[in-house]
């Protein structure tokens, strides 16, 4: 039988929790759907504790992905909450930016700055 | 402007599958053949792949019976791709701007704003049906405006 490979990698911390997306490309319903059933469980198992994506493995993503990140988002600041984006890729960063995401979006440079930002106080975007 | 249906390839699809993905690696790899740049590579790879979805989700409404047409011709100076599904048509300019802040927190709606964004032309049979997408490679164009500027 095939080994089942994993889309996320999760790492714990008493501040945030640190989601790294495995996968190179993310484009399909079914990756969306997928990354969506391993992302929320991991947001509602957690009460007032922040959340990285870690992009530091994605080369190419669809708009699909704009999509799921938009509802993370609102999922995360129902809780009270506060997402962080890094180690994103200058061309995937580029789409973030054609799409004024980047100004939605908080997103840094890598995990350290990601996690030091969410425990800082939020600035006004 | 991309002209009707380009002269070259043309291949018939049913969603997601694996003869659609070797569709997707022959053009790219004829991007790459024909000294297109990483970063115009990447364009058409988004445009290619926003327009699919576009074709199967909106246009066939996942019907997995549906086909989704791909024609293509890749040449030194300039890629040309259409895409046709066998669904209703749509009306692309009632697409509103995913960027305005009405529509910013919109889960989809990106799709088309984005393939507009990273080709150099796009355009639509009457119907709605059919999108053709033109990505000029620039390092021609580069090196044919610097010949311009020398002259």
């Amino acid at each position: 039988m095939a080994a089942i490979k994993p889309d996320i990698s999760v790492q714990y911390t008493d501040s945030a929790n640190v989601v790294t997306f495995l996968k190179e490309k993310i484009l399909e319903e079914k990756d969306i759907r997928r990354l969506e059933e391993s992302i929320f469980p991991v947001i509602e198992r957690s009460e007032n504790i922040h959340l990285v994506l870690d992009f530091s493995n994605v080369q190419f993503l669809s708009s699909s992905v704009l999509g799921l990140l938009l509802k993370i988002s609102k999922k995360i600041y129902e809780r009270n909450s506060r997402l962080a984006l890094c180690n994103i890729n200058p061309k995937i960063y580029e789409i973030f930016k054609i799409t004024r995401l980047n100004k939605i979006f908080e997103i840094y440079e890598d995990i350290d700055s990601a996690v030091q930002g969410l425990s800082a106080p939020q600035q006004d975007v | 402007m991309p002209s009707e249906m380009p002269n070259g390839t043309s291949v018939s699809v049913q969603g997601r599958t694996s003869a659609a993905e070797r569709v997707f690696k022959r053009i790219l790899a004829g991007l790459k053949a024909n000294g297109f740049s990483t970063e115009d590579i990447f364009a058409v790879h988004l445009g290619l792949e926003e327009a699919f979805i576009n074709a199967v989700r909106h246009g066939n409404k996942s019907n997995p019976n549906k086909k989704v047409n791909i024609t293509f011709d890749i040449k030194p100076d300039k890629a040309e791709i259409c895409l046709q599904d066998q669904g209703e048509g749509f009306n692309p300019d009632s697409i509103p701007d995913p960027t305005s802040p009405d529509n910013i927190f919109k889960i989809g709606g990106r799709g088309l704003f984005l393939i507009r964004s990273y080709m150099d032309a796009t355009n639509f049979n009457d119907k709605g049906n059919r999108i053709c997408m033109v990505k000029y490679n620039s390092k021609t164009r580069e090196n044919s405006s610097k010949k311009r500027a020398s002259k």
